[in-house]
């Protein structure tokens, strides 16, 4: 699996899943959680999705908004332990 | 311990064991980047007596208001009490985050100031200094405190009907009307309610909820405090990203009582990892009490399939329905006892009012009986008590009930024979409470109360919105187990860059003000709203018109 289909599935997760609105413009470098765009609960529900589709456990201590809150930031965290 | 039985023997909250010598446990804060610390009676009792004194130097005095506006941590814990053993009326306050709008918070809080006449404001380091600027008290940092001298100070004699201090509801809304508990009120709601879970010297509560919020500063801190039960303390921001950090404090620190809100249920079953999970005893838990938002049947059948594995039974779920105003709890089921489900009939309920039990009925989760010093009566539209099965206004009495909203002396609590409207809606059947709606226009998302007009308020303001046309509604939500936040506004554009800069506005916007999040944005056409006879928006007939449109999109 290649980065655009990472960031493809995470954002397709994070519009319908978690904004709940598959037509809002989300930029790959925008906070997502910091914004108020998701609430904080939300940082928990990556860490499951991550596991359940990509294969990657995140800790807990990673899954801060200062280390998850982009979906650039994102993207880079699950390739890195991605096989 | 404090109970109905040896209630006299306390006079006020300065009897609380956290206040008395030796080294049984008071408090231990755990984290999921750090180690736990844990404080015994010496240690804090020691800290309190230390930060009175700080406090009586920085010219605060008996019967003054201090709001506590931090994280969540030990040195807010000590300032609570330190204010308490001075004389003075500590409230908790959320504090300042990156994700709110200081401006919007610092106006807030400065309101508050004003009408309450506040005497000082404590808040953390990074943020002190912009509040300083903004507010017309003093404010104090964390490094204030570590600098400032202290001197030594004696208990103060406080009378048992003086004010101990204040609950604020949240938003702009909530904060006109500080709740003001005396002393005995308090001390009669912990005894009544630890009869009611049976609360004993082996227990131990675990706790993740915010102290500023009524469930968290009297479940989760007095009590367990005043009676000396240790208490497993987090803090909420770490909880919400970490739920297994709650089941990994019941597991290490052998926690028997918690207190959660119906959406923390479907966040503890949805977002734990299983490797997180795995092996946690959960065994030692007696009750995990549900409370503070609409009990659902679902929620609860979740988390004891998801961790059953732990040992999780149903006999360790309980109910509670509590609010500010009674200091905390009006009614408890049993611990150890299932909650009684009642299966009623739901057009019956829609339309005659009553609740009549058929097999196959909707599920209503019973909260429980009232406790000791506590009343409780459904009345109609007209105040008339109705009987059993028969659904109507929840009204509530006891010795545990607000003194007044503080310094509004122009909000009357009370009906004229001393019954407080609670604003919910419910039935009684065979002695216990069935909550099952709200008259007043409140959404409770995530366990924490938002007033429509304050998100409504920020929406109005937004560009290419018609100003006075917006609603906001809560949405009830299976998976999450709360209320979402829909709002829907009228606008004149229908150019879809537009409306998608409008959507992210109100997103954002409402974020920052209020601290929470919108769920669901709907732009409409102009005159799409409902309006009532008198020309407002009305809610309920626009939270219906929008679900029946969604019900159309999901099937069409």
């Amino acid at each position: 699996m290649d980065e655009s289909t990472v960031r493809q599935q995470l954002r397709d997760f994070i519009l319908e899943d978690l904004i709940r609105d598959p037509d809002y413009d989300l930029e790959d470098d925008e906070g997502i959680v910091s914004s108020g765009l998701i609430d904080s609960f939300s940082l928990a529900q990556i860490g499951v999705f991550a596991e359940e589709t990509f294969g990657v456990y995140i800790p807990d201590p990673d899954l801060t908004v200062a280390k998850m809150d982009t979906l650039d930031l994102m993207v880079a965290r699950i390739l890195r332990d991605k096989k | 311990m404090l109970s109905r039985q040896t209630r006299q023997t306390y006079t006020t909250l300065l009897d609380a064991a956290c206040l008395q010598s030796g080294d049984a446990p008071v408090v231990t804060f755990v984290a999921t980047d750090a180690e736990p610390i844990q404080w015994t009676r010496r240690d804090f009792a020691g800290r309190v007596r230390h930060a009175a004194g700080q406090l009586a130097q920085f010219g605060i005095q008996p019967r003054d208001l201090v709001i506590i506006a931090h994280t969540q941590h030990l040195e807010s814990m000590v300032l609570f009490w330190a204010a308490l053993y001075l004389g003075a009326i500590p409230s908790m306050f959320p504090t300042l985050t990156e994700k709110l709008d200081p401006d919007i918070y610092a106006r807030n809080l400065s309101e508050l100031v004003r009408l309450s006449e506040v005497k000082a404001v404590f808040a953390a380091s990074e943020y002190a200094d912009f509040l300083r600027g903004m507010l017309a008290c003093s404010v104090y940092s964390d490094s204030d405190l570590l600098a400032a001298p202290s001197v030594d100070v004696q208990p103060y004699q406080a009378q048992p009907e003086d004010v101990a201090f204040l609950q604020h509801s949240s938003g702009t809304t909530g904060l006109q009307k500080g709740v003001a508990l005396s002393h005995g009120a308090v001390l009669n709601q912990l005894a009544s309610y630890s009869d009611a879970i049976q609360l004993n010297d082996r227990d131990v509560i675990v706790s993740w909820l915010p102290l500023y919020h009524d469930m968290g500063l009297i479940a989760g801190f007095l009590l367990p405090l005043v009676q000396g039960v240790p208490l497993v303390l987090m803090s909420p921001f770490d909880w919400v990203r970490h739920p297994a950090l709650l089941l990994k404090a019941f597991a290490e620190h052998r926690g028997t009582l918690c207190w959660l809100p119906n959406f923390a249920y479907n966040h503890l079953a949805n977002r734990v990892r299983e490797r997180d999970s795995l092996g946690l005893d959960l065994s030692n838990i007696r009750a995990i009490i549900n409370c503070s938002e609409p009990v659902r049947d679902d929620s609860h059948q979740r988390l004891v399939e998801r961790f059953a594995d732990n040992s999780l039974r149903p006999d360790m779920l309980a109910v509670s329905y509590a609010m500010a105003e009674n200091t905390f709890a009006v009614t408890q089921t049993v611990p150890g006892h299932q909650p009684t489900i009642d299966r009623v009939d739901l057009a019956a309920l829609q339309q005659q009012k009553r609740a009549i039990p058929v097999e196959a009925g909707v599920p209503q989760v019973s909260c429980g009986r009232v406790i000791a010093g506590s009343q409780v009566r459904v009345v109609d539209d007209d105040m008339q008590p109705l009987s059993e099965r028969h659904v109507g206004h929840i009204q509530v009495r006891s010795d545990c009930m607000l003194t007044a909203y503080y310094k509004r002396p122009d909000l009357q609590p009370f009906s004229v024979d001393g019954w407080y409207q609670t604003g919910d809606r419910g039935y009684l059947a065979e002695g216990e409470l069935y909550v099952i709606g709200r008259t007043k226009d409140l959404i409770i998302n995530a366990g924490k109360n938002v007033y429509p007009q304050d998100v409504e308020a920020v929406i109005n303001e937004i560009e290419g919105v018609h100003a006075g046309r917006a609603v906001a509604f809560g949405v009830p939500d299976e998976r999450e187990g709360t209320e979402l936040i829909a709002v829907v506004a009228e606008v004149d554009s229908d150019d879809a860059a537009e409306h998608k800069r409008i959507k992210r506005e109100v997103r954002s916007q409402v974020g920052r003000a209020t601290d929470v999040t919108i769920s669901y944005v709907t732009l409409v056409e102009r005159g799409w709203l409902i309006k009532t006879s008198s020309g407002k928006i009305a809610r309920a007939a626009n939270r219906d018109k929008w679900l029946s449109q969604q019900t159309v999109r999901s099937e069409g």
